[in-house]
């Protein structure tokens, strides 16, 4: 689309977009976003350009359709005794109503095909990391050929407190989590976006990223941002009761910051591996045990295991009872319940702690410990 | 022949075994009002909850309840079949046919939806709760991951499908064998027209429907693995078969609307449809397009960019025949002597708002900029526009118009105007604000939203609540005219109005065209 033509179209929109603003403003004391943001991308860009052309062109189409409507309301009213007349019919400007918007819709076809074969370019994509979506929290994977893979889940991080509204909600209200996926500024990014369970998708709008999540299918998308910063998304495709909890937080730093994240995430992987193989003592395994619990337990089985959404752990009889029936339900979950299966949501240090943890905690007092082995053996069967 | 002219017969017998078309038509005019506010009231719910940030009045368990049986009720149980009631009282009154030609059938497709819609509502009340994937209701989660109501739904799918199958049949066996001698196809008022073309989309698609539960109901309790990958299935599957009816679904849905627009609008403007045979065509080419769009609502799930570039160019031819249906319209008004009685402006409100909604249609059909838009507000917004505006307010036109044909009396006109401006300026409230907290960032279905599109949200619920209690005046309005409105017995109740309808004693006599009118070519389509 040529520089004047561009202009054209901004002047036409240039009321449309005041209104929007106006409303905005009127709305509240803070505007409030009316349009799409173009974001930190280049793609971004073009897609918000390719978004304002067509809305301009609309918004152009709209104002002579309606003008020639309101004119036509205002002046040939029967109350004002204008007399109908009674053409009907006239091949030569049904035709031009045909062909013009056919031409239209070329002229809108072309930058829309360009773009869209320019976010189908995977090609040359510098990392990848695999995104997977659970109900309902997202898994992110650093697939690297050398050196250790990194992996974290990344939950919502908003409490329950501000959700029902008992204290006051804070700026990212709905929009955090416990830990932001974290890219390298100017650089092309590959994701590879799957799940876990049912069909999420991936979305954070100032990236320039909209992809399903199917289960048992890996979809491509990419992005390079041109800015560092923190964006923010949330799962668009509705994946169950708590669609609307699972954020996206993406951290875009510098590369030199970048890889000392990556360098400090691969050092914890080879700990964690290292750990697997050690045996713990009581009050380590309760240490770890209750930071995994406040993290992966709490919010549906309370502070002092009191039971909440989730049932009490302080005297249940699983968290009393047999320590197989307790690593099951820890590992497996409970089906058709709330309760999820933790085994690939948690190490097996982390499980072995917060079993441990379970049962020597609030009152329990069970005296064995779980070591990793023994949940690695558990899983294996 | 003594009981030649025999009337209705007396008390709920009348009703239950009714094979007279009005009679049906009535029924399915009242039932889908009574839907049309139970699915209203769920919508009241999710606008509710929306509020204000936060989880205020239900869990989010059952906002998805909600946003799916509000969607169901809305498509299945108010728009479908409040047409088709408008069919039934309408189509033999204009092709100079005595009836319906399949009565007995007519009977029952609407009998059976009663029941099937008390049994859908009931899932609310079972264990697990009702559906909650959406009207779309994507697999997995609605086979795997569903509640065990899901069951209920499917059978319930399979009902409406049945009932929507024999009342096309009907329609098609009506308008190709009961037309008056003259009136041929080209001479048909283009409301029996555009209800022909749905009857054939009908036919084609519901069968499709009928085949996805299918599998969903294999997948749920016969261990088959159509919509798991694990089973060498896959979930993407169900939105293929899913949109290859859900979107000629859309068009069933106002191709009626626009027939009911182009039948008020020259009756308003006292100036013949500018284009008849052009309405026809572009009609019949929406339809045909129709059935190689489906996959526009898929352009993130990750097809080859070839299928992407077909289904988006496909998408965009749309806006031709559309762009020549809102042309014709305006060239109707054009130079008409123009009275603004209550089914015009609710015409003149569909034309406004449908044309905004076709704009935001032709914005989504880009797929790279869908890529922002798909499942935000913004689709919301689009498909409100024209659902609503579309469907609804071309509903309330066609009310407003043959209202006085059907009971021969008057509604009240100054509460007719008041009804329209109220849901015109309540709509607007509602549903374009959900454009800007679209683009902004906000999905759809979710019960709780970041505190950046507060704003718009509580705007968009004022506005609901205001929507909402207009249809109670258009409630009122209708009532009050059956039981008391002003009594006319002129044919022609509209000065401007042609067509077969117009020339029968008013209000309607129980039976019409027993014997068939002569079709005066001068006047034979409006």
């Amino acid at each position: 689309m040529c520089f004047e033509a561009k202009r054209l179209l901004k002047l036409a929109l240039g009321p449309v977009l005041m209104l929007m603003s106006v409303v905005a403003l009127a709305s509240g004391g803070e505007a409030s976003q009316v349009n799409m943001s173009p974001g930190a991308t280049q793609v971004g860009e073009r897609i918000y350009d390719l978004h304002m052309i067509i809305l301009g062109i609309c918004t152009i189409i709209g104002v002579l359709v309606f003008g020639v409507m309101f004119y036509s309301i205002i002046y040939h009213r029967k109350s004002k005794g204008f007399k109908p007349a009674h053409f009907h019919e006239s091949t030569k400007v049904e035709i031009a109503w045909t062909v013009v918007p056919f031409l239209i819709l070329i002229g809108m076809a072309v930058p829309a095909t360009s773009t869209l074969l320019e976010i189908y370019d995977f090609e040359d994509a510098e990392m990848d990391i695999l995104i997977t979506g659970y109900q309902w929290k997202w898994k992110y994977e650093y697939i690297n050929e050398n050196g250790e893979n990194v992996s974290f889940f990344s939950n919502l991080r908003t409490p329950q407190s501000e959700i029902y509204n008992s204290q006051p909600k804070g700026e990212h209200y709905l929009l955090e989590v416990d830990e932001p996926v974290v890219i390298p500024v100017d650089t092309k990014v590959r994701f590879l976006v799957t799940a876990n369970d049912v069909i999420h998708s991936w979305w954070v709008p100032e990236l320039a990223v909209k992809k399903d999540a199917i289960p048992g299918f890996i979809n491509e998308a990419w992005t390079r941002a041109s800015e560092e910063g923190i964006f923010r998304g949330q799962c668009a495709e509705l994946c169950g009761k708590d669609h609307g909890f699972m954020p996206i937080v993406v951290n875009v730093v510098s590369k030199a910051e970048y890889n000392d994240w990556l360098a400090v995430k691969q050092a914890e992987a080879a700990e964690i591996k290292e750990l697997m193989a050690q045996t713990f003592t009581m009050d380590e395994l309760m240490e770890r045990g209750e930071a995994v619990y406040a993290r992966a337990c709490l919010a549906c089985h309370g502070a002092n295991g009191e039971g909440g959404v989730g049932k009490a752990i302080a005297g249940s009889p699983i968290a009393t009872g047999d320590l197989g029936t307790h690593l099951d339900v820890g590992i497996n979950g409970v089906p058709g319940t709330a309760m999820q299966a933790f085994g690939g949501q948690l190490n097996d240090v982390e499980m072995a702690a917060v079993i441990t943890y379970q049962r020597n905690a609030f009152g329990n007092n069970m005296g064995d410990t779980v070591q990793p082995i023994d949940v690695y053996n558990y899983k294996k069967g | 022949m003594g009981d030649h002219h025999h009337g209705p017969a007396k008390g709920l017998s009348r009703w239950l075994f009714t094979t007279n078309h009005k009679d049906i038509g009535t029924m399915y005019l009242w039932f889908s009002f009574a839907m049309f506010i139970l699915g209203g009231f769920f919508a009241m719910i999710i606008r509710a909850e929306l509020f204000q940030p936060g989880l205020q009045l239900v869990d989010p368990a059952f906002f998805n309840q909600m946003t799916t049986l509000h969607g169901l009720i809305m498509v299945f149980g108010a728009i479908m079949p409040s047409f088709v009631g408008l069919a039934n009282w309408m189509i033999p009154m204009m092709i100079g046919a005595p009836d319906m030609a399949l009565p007995r059938m007519n009977n029952w497709s609407f009998w059976i939806l009663p029941p099937t819609f008390l049994l859908l509502a009931s899932t609310l009340f079972m264990e697990g709760g009702a559906p909650a994937a959406g009207w779309t209701f994507y697999a997995p989660l609605s086979t795997t991951y569903a509640p065990p109501s899901v069951t209920y739904f499917i059978f319930c799918i399979h009902v409406l499908g049945l009932s929507s199958i024999m009342g096309s049949i009907n329609i098609i066996a009506t308008v190709m064998n009961m037309r008056a001698p003259g009136m041929t196809y080209m001479k048909m008022p283009l409301f029996v027209w555009t209800w022909l073309i749905t009857a054939f989309l009908l036919v084609a698609v519901m069968p499709v429907l009928a085949g996805a539960v299918t599998m969903m109901l294999m997948d749920v309790h016969f261990g088959t693995s159509f919509f798991s990958a694990a089973g060498g299935g896959d979930p993407v599957l169900f939105q293929h078969v899913f949109w290859f009816f859900g979107h000629p679904e859309v068009y069933i849905i106002i191709l009626p609307a626009f027939g009911v627009v182009s039948q008020i609008i020259p009756a308003f403007s006292r100036k013949p449809l500018f284009g008849y045979d052009s309405m026809v065509y572009a009609t019949a080419s929406i339809a045909f397009l129709s059935f190689i769009v489906w996959a526009h609502h898929m352009y993130t799930v990750g097809m080859p960019v070839a299928g992407e570039l077909f289904f988006m160019y496909a998408t965009m031819l749309i806006a031709v025949p559309t762009g020549v249906k809102v042309f014709n319209w305006i060239t109707t008004m054009w130079r008409g002597a123009l009275s603004f009685e209550t089914p015009m402006l609710f015409c003149i409100g569909f034309l406004v708002l449908f044309t905004i909604g076709g704009f935001t249609g032709l914005m989504l059909s880009i797929a790279p900029a869908d890529f922002q838009y798909h499942d935000s507000y913004f689709v919301v917004a689009h498909f409100h526009y024209v659902m609503v505006a579309g469907a609804v307010f071309s509903m309330s036109a066609a009310v407003y118009y043959w209202l006085p044909k059907w009971c021969g009396r008057m509604y009240n006109e100054t509460m007719g105007k008041t009804h329209f401006w109220i849901s015109f300026i309540g709509f607007n409230l509602t549903f374009f604000p959900q454009h800007f907290v679209g683009l902004a960032g906000m999905p759809r279905r979710i019960p709780d939203y970041a505190l950046q599109f507060a704003d718009f949200n509580m705007m968009s619920s004022i506005g609901a609540f205001i929507y909402g209690a207009s249809q109670i005046l258009f409630l009122y309005n209708v009532i009050a005219t059956i039981v008391a409105g002003k009594p006319t017995s002129e044919e022609k109740v509209w000065d401007g109005a042609e067509g077969l309808e117009w020339t029968i004693p008013t209000p309607a006599p129980y039976h019409t065209f027993e014997t068939p009118p002569k079709i005066d070519p001068a006047h034979a389509h409006s």
